[in-house]
């Protein structure tokens, strides 16, 4: 179809014309956004020329319209005049065939064209006796008149006895001229002739034109002045708001001494002196709070060299005693061995406070490195075997062929999975845990599956929190800290990356570790789910319900880790 | 099983005495002090002590110890500058005792000359193994050249002798220095992981601390590469490790 094709095409080229229209105008566009004070001038001049335009139009038009008036005025009763003067001379002939008649017409034509030919400046006389087609029109002035006095007027002033009147141009001798044309019925004896008046307007049309000159550049005038003014205004106000931005640019830069300059005592003066005592309040906070921040910092760091010390000595002693109980007597070698393990459980809390206080004081630090993560799980599996021996579970490894290089914190990553693992044997109940490696361009994930007592519905959430236990009376086995996975969370939102957690009564628990695959990428997706394949796929409404949440939570960012 | 190292004492003493590897134990807490004595000496070492930074150099010169463990936060002068200290005149191994784990901290203490970090508490046995793992070495005497590098920017090493030279001009190397170059210089071409050369060079099994190995491959290459921001002698291989630069 041919015309189906063209209109394609058609349309094919406006959708690309516009595309590059809207191209060539995007700087242009971005400049409108940017400048409040383009926007301004150019409101300004925009609305000020509509309104000058109008009220010059109005005003060249009305004083147009009051020169024509004056005009016809006069021409209407010099024709009153040259139609009696006409009817008087006329008259006399009773008859058209007057020999007479037609030297009268020419006379009569002269007088009323000389009568005022000094003040009426080329003034034309014509008459006519339209209905005597033996009587030629006679003209003051040799000129044609066939476009001045129209077909129509002829029809109106001759057939219908009114006087009509119109404004035409004409060259006449060469010069384009405005004509007022007149015409009336001359009552005759032997029956009605027509008198036709041509009035030039030049001398109104010079006046108009005047008018309209100054109209136009008065207007014009106007229209930049109050561009003009408008951009001057609006500098003076965009001026000091452009600085107070800069300043507030160089105040969030950590510029924290930056001040905008007070002048008088207007509003905008009011706005700097405001900006300025917001700025010292500011700058009073933070110095504060970077001060307590400092010293919070400086506390940890005091605290544990306190405390670690004495307790390396309390270490070895009791290491000492340990490796010398089968000497002492039983009650004496089971408190070594009690001191041992308690000590053991007092060190791991202790650094994981440490850890947790550094996280909040803002203090931790990522030392990313490219590094594959496949000998990293492996050796977290390798480690946590003999837990698992001991309550008879197996760790089972799902890792991809290929090394897995991401740019992590290797000592943060193996922290975090060590937990994760830890965490699933210890809760796996005799049941195989699973560990699944995998990656795509952007991030890798790793997730650790049990098929334990799992996790009652919002506890998924509840996990992460800091101390807090699944089931406070069941009693532990590897004795964690109760901050492991509040430490792992934020091991993983140091790497920008996300740590969530599936879990259902019965059915098992899954957690999920996302990274993205360079440091500091944004993360969109992860590249296994969180949801067990073989529970996403179970019809029942619960399921439905958390396959819904990991996509919403797929979308975006994880609430627990988002917080 | 301890061998003295190879410029070790030569004094008159016992040969128990000679048998057994001399600590500086410096460290400023007298309990923790007294409590690494009893430890060390059940262990066989010969410790001897010094509580405060500033005479810390002094009593390294007049024990010549095998081994060093430095606290790092001491009263006088700070751990960080009796490493430095005695890096200008010795590389004797220097174990560094600390109670913090930042990388700053630990990066730190590597900078300045420490071979090894164990952090606050320890257990006596990790110390140990860690002390004896830096006393053995220099076992195998068998004569042996290697070259490593690209042409025109060779390095020879005597493992026999201890020694590296570059365009015939030696390079003073800490033993734990050299050691590294070793391992990385026997087998050129071949890629180590850091947790490889952990196991192969500090004697650490299922260790994951890759910041002791940049520290030291950082250390070794100021001093033998030309241009140590652009290394060719010892490679980096993102996401794996480190290698011989060869022809």
């Amino acid at each position: 179809m041919p015309i189906r094709r063209t209109l394609r095409l058609v349309r094919r080229q406006w959708r690309l014309g516009v595309r590059r229209g809207l191209q060539v105008a995007a700087p242009a566009r971005r400049a409108w956004r940017r400048s409040l004070h383009l926007r301004v001038v150019t409101l300004t001049l925009v609305a000020s020329s509509l309104l000058v335009g109008g009220f010059g139009w109005f005003i060249a038009y009305s004083s147009t319209q009051i020169l024509l008036d004056r005009a016809e005025d006069e021409v209407h009763a010099q024709m009153l005049g040259k139609t009696e003067y006409a009817y008087q001379q006329l008259t006399v002939h009773r008859q058209v065939f007057d020999r007479t008649l037609p030297a009268t017409i020419i006379d009569t034509v002269n007088r009323l064209a000389d009568g005022d030919s000094a003040e009426s400046g080329g003034a034309i006389v014509s008459l006519r006796a339209d209905h005597f087609p033996d009587l030629k029109p006679v003209t003051s002035v040799k000129v044609d008149t066939t476009s001045l006095i129209t077909a129509d007027m002829v029809h109106a002033v001759a057939d219908s006895g009114q006087v009509a009147q119109q404004i035409r141009t004409a060259t006449v001798g060469g010069v384009q001229t405005k004509y007022l044309v007149y015409g009336s019925p001359v009552p005759t004896s032997f029956g009605s002739v027509e008198l036709y008046y041509l009035v030039p307007l030049t001398t109104e049309d010079r006046a108009a034109n005047q008018i309209r000159t100054i109209v136009l550049v008065t207007g014009l005038a106007l229209v930049i002045l109050l561009g003009v003014v408008a951009g001057l205004v609006t500098g003076m106000v965009v001026t000091p708001v452009r600085i107070a931005a800069r300043t507030a640019q160089r105040l969030s830069a950590g510029l924290l001494d930056q001040r905008m300059k007070v002048d008088g005592e207007d509003d905008l003066a009011l706005l700097a002196a405001s900006f300025n005592q917001m700025a010292a309040n500011l700058q009073r906070q933070i110095v504060r709070l970077e001060e307590m921040s400092r010293l919070q910092r400086r506390f940890t760091s005091d605290v544990s060299h306190e405390l670690r010390t004495p307790l390396t000595t309390v270490r070895m002693a009791a290491d000492l005693l340990f490796s010398e109980r089968e000497e002492f007597d039983p009650a004496v070698a089971r408190s070594a061995e009690l001191l041992q393990t308690e000590l053991d459980r007092f060190e791991s809390l202790l650094t994981d406070l440490l850890e947790i206080s550094r996280f909040d004081a803002g203090f931790a630090a990522l030392d990313a490195e490219y590094t594959d993560l496949v000998p990293i799980v492996e050796r977290v599996a390798e480690r946590l075997a003999g837990l698992g021996e001991r309550v008879g579970v197996s760790i089972e490894l799902r890792l991809p062929e290929t090394p897995v290089i991401a740019e992590v914190d290797p000592r943060r990553i193996e922290r975090v999975l060590r937990n994760l693992v830890g965490n699933a044997v210890e809760h796996g109940e005799g049941r195989p845990v699973e560990v699944t490696l995998a990656t795509d361009e952007a991030a890798v994930a790793v997730t650790v599956r049990d098929h334990g007592v799992g996790l009652k519905q919002g506890e998924e959430r509840l996990v992460f929190n800091r101390f807090w236990r699944a089931d406070p009376s069941r009693a532990r086995q590897t004795g964690g800290t109760g901050l492991g996975l509040s430490i792992a969370v934020e091991d993983a939102r140091l790497h920008g990356g996300w740590l969530e957690a599936w879990g259902e009564p019965g059915g098992g628990a899954q957690f999920r570790l996302t990274v993205p695959v360079r440091s500091g990428d944004r993360l969109v997706a992860a590249p296994l789910p969180l949801i067990p394949r073989d529970r996403a796929v179970d019809a029942h409404p619960p399921a439905l319900d958390e396959a819904t949440l990991a996509d919403a939570d797929n979308a975006g960012e994880p609430a627990e880790v988002a917080r | 099983m301890i061998a003295g190292r190879s410029h070790g004492p030569k004094g008159d003493s016992a040969i128990l005495d000679r048998m057994r590897a001399r600590v500086l134990v410096v460290d400023d807490d007298p309990a923790l002090a007294e409590m690494l004595g009893i430890v060390l000496r059940s262990e066989g070492f010969l410790p001897s002590f010094v509580a405060d930074g500033e005479r810390a150099l002094a009593a390294f010169r007049e024990s010549r110890p095998d081994i060093v463990l430095l606290d790092l936060m001491l009263p006088g002068m700070s751990g960080i500058d009796v490493a430095r200290a005695i890096r200008t005149e010795s590389g004797v191994p220097i174990v560094m005792l600390t109670a913090k784990s930042d990388t700053v901290d630990v990066v730190l203490g590597l900078e300045s000359g420490a071979d090894d970090y164990v952090v606050k508490p320890f257990k006596p046995k990790e110390l140990v193994a860690r002390m004896r793992a830096r006393l053995r070495r220099g076992e195998d005497a068998a004569p042996e050249m290697l070259t490593i590098g690209p042409p025109g920017n060779q390095i020879t090493i005597d493992v026999p002798a201890h020694t590296v030279a570059r365009d015939g001009e030696e390079v003073k190397l800490t033993p734990l220095e050299f050691d590294l170059l070793v391992a990385l210089a026997r087998k050129p071409r071949q890629v180590f992981t850091r947790e490889v050369l952990l196991e192969q060079v500090w004697g650490y099994r299922h260790a994951a601390d890759t910041r002791l190995v940049n520290v030291h491959v950082q250390r070794l290459r100021a001093k033998i590469e030309p241009d140590p921001e652009r290394p060719e002698i010892i490679l980096t291989v993102r996401g794996v490790g480190y290698k011989a630069g060869t022809g």
